[in-house]
């Protein structure tokens, strides 16, 4: 059962005068459960696709269904609920928020979903042992490591049980070892709690990881066979 | 949790914040203490003004006003003065007075002053001289060589207690009248020109003098409350015979006193305004920045699926912090200054001619008055969360995608 499809979608950016076309006629399924890596150089238009995906862009063509959910039938509203309630995202930079502790930053999601405060810290507290960072709950972003923070921004993307997690580059910022490790996290994530992961990557060690990898090139995907 | 953030948000720079606050305190206490000060001086021109035998209400026979003459004062008064404390709420107090024209003369020097006869026990509440004397001692009721005059006066006519004084004025036969006084006590007043002009004598020694049996010149009224006398005239119009005598608050009888009102009231909320855009700037200008540096949040925050409704509250917030903790101090600043000076006052001496002109005592208390004060809290933080909802709309309306390129 897919989770995601993408039929004919186009996306042109305007960088001055220049118009740069980041995808051409993406045509992509992508099944329910999937560990999938969009991969590709450079500015082959993954980070626009993952955003198309998560409703965070709107493509100039074409449609896009996540989750059953037609974005082009949907309201502003619709789609914030939706990014709320059914898709995660982890950001290459982490992008916590430096005011809360570790275990604030995963309560925040749930707080905006209207969770009750003891359910939310009870939740809070449980992932971010499993991503392995107990006893750190009220350390401050700046007071751990990037790969910490990482576990963190996993840790928030899944506590709401989403649909489908979207990571852009999610170890670009970390070493190997760290990245590895949140790798094998975001593994046992996709194989426990049946979450769905995309995440874009041109790190071979990642693709590795990956049971499915879908090349981009100049925005075309070459290939979206599964490995698996 | 969205306090929380707040609260922590406006400390991640906290020199900037403080910049904030402390425009914010300085801006609400110029506009509390300076507000205070001014109202001061309108409060202290008015209680001269009624504390001048002028009253809050006061009651006369029809035509004193225009022509203050013997003819025209208020005969038999008893049942008028039984009509008008029928008419009077429990904390008022009332004074029936004589009330002339006259000159002053000893063997140096001449002067016209205002003679008036009273009973000191009824003048106490009523005007300056129920107070008491300075120096010497109060005239006694039925007395008839008694007078008190003023501290200006006495110097003037470089005399001293005991000395004798001839006061002369036309009778009620148009006869012209004249008695020797002694001076008994010296009264001292806020203004020196009512030091000169007022000499008191006992109503029994004015009505022997000028002919004019058991009458009065005038009633006055004193309230608890000087924003009552409209209502307490009404209701002694309403009492009385209105053909027959004229009823009057201070504003009628002052007509000045409540121009000067209305002028610093329209001066207050100018004041407000001006303090007000300046501080408006920077209001603006620090939540931008603050808004500005953190668009990736902002960003991040409705990737997440944050309304935009909410990142504009959560930016409100921390403005009404800032306004609220601003205010807090700028209100607890004024209110101890007011406090610490109203006991004795602001000593304005060298402007003392020009304080008297305009009816003021040299010598300046504060007032808060709680409309000043909710009227200035309410400029600085309803005005200061409604401009600050320009950045936070501008935070509100980020996309994500264009909040991640921002770095």
């Amino acid at each position: 059962m897919s989770i995601v499809e993408i039929r004919g979608v186009d996306k042109t950016y305007q960088q001055g005068k220049v118009f740069v076309q980041a995808l051409k006629n993406i045509d992509l399924t992508v099944e329910k459960g999937s560990f999938a890596a969009i991969a590709g150089p450079s500015g082959s238009g993954k980070t626009t696709l993952l955003n198309i995906i998560g409703g965070l862009d709107v493509p100039d063509r074409g449609d896009v269904r996540v989750d059953g959910n037609a974005y082009a039938d949907m309201t502003r509203s619709g789609m914030a609920e939706l990014r709320l309630c059914r898709i995660g995202f982890v950001f290459q930079a982490y992008n916590l928020l430096p005011v809360l502790s570790a275990v604030e930053n995963v309560e925040y999601v749930m707080q905006l979903q209207g969770v009750d405060k003891k359910q939310r810290r009870e939740r809070a507290v449980a992932i971010l042992d499993e991503v392995g960072l107990s006893g750190r709950y009220h350390n401050r972003p700046a007071e751990l490591s990037g790969g910490q923070q990482q576990r963190v921004a996993v840790a928030r993307a899944i506590v709401s049980d989403p649909a489908i997690v979207l990571a852009d580059e999610p170890t670009a910022n970390l070493d190997s070892k760290t990245g590895e490790g949140l790798l094998q996290i975001m593994e046992k994530m996709n194989r426990e709690k049946a979450v769905t992961f995309i995440f874009s990557t041109h790190d071979r060690m990642v693709m590795s990881y990956a049971r499915r990898l879908i090349h981009i090139r100049d925005g075309e995907i070459e290939n979206g066979k599964p490995m698996e | 949790m969205d306090i929380k953030i707040a609260w922590r948000n406006i400390w991640r720079n906290p020199r900037r914040t403080i910049i904030i606050m402390t425009a914010v305190i300085i801006g609400i206490w110029s506009m509390i203490f300076l507000t205070a000060f001014m109202r001061g001086m309108v409060v202290d021109m008015i209680e001269n003004g009624i504390a001048t035998l002028t009253g809050d209400v006061k009651i006369y026979a029809s035509g004193f006003r225009s022509d203050p003459a013997l003819e025209n004062r208020i005969r038999n008064p008893g049942p008028l003065a039984e009509k008008v404390q029928a008419n009077l709420p429990a904390d008022a107090h009332m004074a029936a007075r004589i009330r002339v024209s006259a000159i002053a003369q000893n063997a140096r020097h001449s002067a016209g002053v205002t003679l008036v006869g009273i009973d000191p026990a009824e003048e106490a509440g009523v005007s300056f001289i129920g107070d008491g004397v300075a120096t010497g001692q109060m005239i006694r009721p039925g007395n008839p060589v008694d007078i008190v005059v003023g501290k200006a006066l006495l110097e003037k006519f470089e005399t001293k207690i005991g000395n004798k004084l001839i006061l002369m004025s036309e009778d009620a036969a148009h006869e012209m009248a004249s008695r020797a006084f002694r001076i008994r006590g010296i009264f001292s007043a806020e203004l020196e020109a009512t030091e000169k002009r007022f000499v008191f004598v006992s109503k029994s020694a004015a009505r022997g003098m000028l002919q004019i049996g058991a009458d009065v010149s005038e009633i006055s009224v004193m309230l608890e409350n000087h924003d009552r006398a409209d209502a307490v005239a009404e209701k002694i119009a309403a009492a009385i015979d209105t053909e027959a005598y004229e009823v009057r608050t201070w504003k009628e009888l002052k007509p000045m006193l409540k121009a000067y009102i209305n002028i610093f009231d329209g001066y207050i909320i100018l004041w407000y305004l001006v303090v007000f855009a300046a501080m408006v700037f920077g209001i603006i200008n620090t939540t931008l920045m603050a808004v500005f540096e953190r668009m990736r949040e902002f960003g991040l925050l409705k990737a997440l699926g944050m309304r935009p409704w909410r990142i504009l509250r959560a930016v409100l917030i921390e403005t009404a912090f800032i306004l609220l903790i601003g205010a807090a101090a700028g209100n607890t600043l004024a209110f101890s200054m007011v406090y610490a000076i109203g006991q004795r006052g602001i000593d304005l001496s060298m402007f003392a001619a020009g304080f008297e002109y305009a009816g003021m005592s040299s010598v300046i208390r504060p007032e808060i008055f709680a409309g000043d004060v909710v009227l200035a809290n309410a400029v600085v933080i309803c005005l200061g969360l409604v401009v600050s909802a320009y950045p936070a709309a501008r935070a509100a309306r980020i996309t994500p995608v264009e909040a991640m390129a921002r770095n």
